[in-house]
């Protein structure tokens, strides 16, 4: 008896704190979603959590989509992301079923050269790796970014590594006895037994590029060439004090994250906990 | 089966030489050639442009550590590695509430975790209306009568890094939650219930099943928040700019470089933090595999 109510005690402290935590989550973001549907006077003249007198207002977004280049941005995003992810997949995992099925001189080496490189904090190198961009005549291009997101991932290397090691060599070795090139093994085999591992790499690397903003922001100035994040952090000029049109240019950014979120949660979760143990 | 083997064997270097060539070309080129010049010019006053590079020996080094605009950065990483362990002691807290049957449960670990998936500039700008004058807390306080409490959350340097340090809390806590909870929860159910058995409480659990199978993950997380909080850069970056005393250390690296173009400093300045980043993995190395082995 004396648990029982021990136990409800605690529930209630529980849910006290979970509901304080949803709230904390939760209120500095609804804030934003109420402003982007106000007009700038009503904006001036009414409280934080007012609700706007209309939620069909869609000024804001309009603004935020065309003059904020948010649209392009978005264009700019889907391409970018479209052909990092794509890149980042082949090669990760050609290299992961290069190291992992074949014994050769300077695997080890190679394979101490990757998990070395995932020690570098990329972001302080971006100063020499500016050079580097610009003698490609990459710089202003949408290349930057794609290269950089590609040739500096070693996580996905590493995934894929790490998942490769659960395929059994029997499959390959069975393929082989059938005549099966290594090419072939490698395209019809092993790569579509990858597809957890790959989809951990889509949203990790997915989510990292979509909310990178560096890296866009330092090699890519030129406005036709915002992304998402860039275009919203170049708001702050034009629109410094125009807090219902940034509101809007926020909400606008979210938006897709939350949809994807909540359509695919498991894989999520799953993504994010098997991406991120790494010894 | 003889042409077969053979045929595997020339299949084999053009698959390894083919598969490899382009990622090692772009190891080599975009993650080590940008190391190696950095070594370099760190001794160097190079200013990014000028053709004359003049050798400095460790003066860039010496400037660093001695100078105190470039030196009273590293006070900032301070604040942010106090909220760490707050951020860690949320998401333990919440990992453990959660790891039990109930319900809403779903709803919960989402709202948890939501916040890590958001874009950093959308953060930056929510709690810059979160915290600006009159913004979203200034009203709330009022709401509660605690008007007096109000102050100037980004405009005082006083406080302002407790607010950004804050600001990294929400937006980072839920990927430590999702990350322990996943360790608790690899935890085999049946112990719970032997335990519950022999009349362990909540506390005990707590203490004998969870506290042990996340342990080390947690002596990680808080050695790893050793880089964290050197290299913190977007927040402040987006919110400030660096600005009223919230210069980070990588705040002041890039704008040494791409501002000043000061180029001999700032890559002394990358090197610096690479050797701690370094020195923090080798720790880890040292530290975890070990004590693994012995487990």
């Amino acid at each position: 008896m004396e648990h029982r109510v021990k136990y409800t005690a605690s529930a209630v402290f529980k849910y006290i704190t979970l509901v304080l935590a949803v709230i904390a989550v939760v209120v500095p973001i609804v804030v934003v979603f109420i402003a982007s549907f106000k007009t700038n006077k009503e904006y001036l003249n009414s409280g934080t959590l007012e609700l706007p007198q209309s939620f069909t207002n869609f000024e804001n977004f309009k603004y935020a989509f065309i003059d904020g280049k948010m649209m392009i941005g978005y264009l700019n995003t889907i391409l970018i992301l479209a052909v990092a992810l794509i890149g980042t997949l082949l090669l990760g995992s050609m290299v992961a079923y290069a190291i992992n099925r074949f014994k050769f001189k300077g695997r080890n080496v190679l394979l101490f050269l990757f998990l070395t490189a995932m020690l570098i904090p990329p972001i302080t190198t971006q100063i020499t790796t500016f050079q580097i961009v610009r003698f490609f005549g990459l710089y202003n291009t949408r290349w930057a970014p794609i290269v950089l997101f590609m040739g500096t991932d070693i996580i996905s290397i590493y995934i894929f590594l790490r998942f490769m090691e659960s395929i059994s060599r029997s499959i390959d070795e069975s393929a082989m006895i059938d005549g099966a090139s290594y090419f072939r093994i490698y395209w019809n085999l092993i790569l579509p037994l990858m597809a957890p591992a790959i989809t951990t790499v889509i949203i990790i690397k997915g989510v990292a590029i979509y909310n990178d903003f560096y890296i866009p922001q330092l090699y890519m100035p030129k406005a036709e060439l915002s992304v998402v994040s860039t275009a919203l952090y170049r708001f702050q000029g034009p629109y410094g004090r125009r807090w219902e049109i940034i509101s809007a240019g926020i909400v606008i950014t979210i938006v897709p994250v939350l949809l994807a979120f909540m359509s695919l949660q498991r894989y999520f979760y799953n993504g994010f906990t098997q991406g991120s143990i790494k010894s | 089966m003889h042409r077969y083997s053979l045929d595997y064997k020339k299949q084999r270097t053009i698959i390894i030489i083919t598969f490899i060539m382009i990622p090692v070309a772009m190891l080599v080129i975009f993650s080590f050639l940008p190391l190696v010049r950095m070594f370099y010019y760190s001794f160097t006053d190079w200013n990014g442009l000028s053709k004359n590079i003049e050798n400095v020996g460790w003066d860039n080094y010496i400037k660093i550590f001695t100078d105190p605009t470039y030196f009273s950065v590293f006070k900032v990483s301070l604040y942010y590695f106090g909220a760490s362990f707050v951020q860690l002691a949320i998401a333990l807290y919440f990992a453990t509430v959660l790891n039990f049957k109930l319900p809403g449960k779903g709803f919960f670990k989402g709202m948890l975790f939501f916040p890590y998936l958001i874009n950093g500039v959308a953060i930056g700008f929510i709690f810059k209306h979160f915290f600006k004058v009159d913004g979203t807390l200034d009203m709330f306080l009022q709401m509660l009568g605690l008007g007096s409490w109000i102050h100037k959350w980004i405009g005082n340097p006083q406080i302002i890094n407790f607010s950004l340090a804050a600001t990294s809390v929400w937006r980072y806590m839920g990927f430590n939650f999702i990350i322990f909870l996943g360790t608790i929860q690899s935890v085999p159910g049946e112990l719970y219930e032997a335990a519950e058995i022999d009349g362990a409480n909540r506390w005990h659990q707590f203490r004998y099943i969870i506290w042990p199978s996340i342990r080390r993950i947690i002596e990680l997380n808080l050695l790893l928040a050793i880089n964290g909080a050197i290299s913190v850069f977007e927040i402040p970056y987006i919110m400030t700019g660096g600005a009223n005393g919230s210069n980070t250390f990588v705040i002041q690296t890039i704008n040494t470089a791409f501002e000043k173009n000061d180029f001999g400093i700032a890559t002394a300045m990358g090197i610096i933090l690479l050797v701690i980043v370094v020195a923090v993995a080798l720790a880890q190395r040292l530290l975890f595999r070990e004590s693994e082995v012995e487990a």
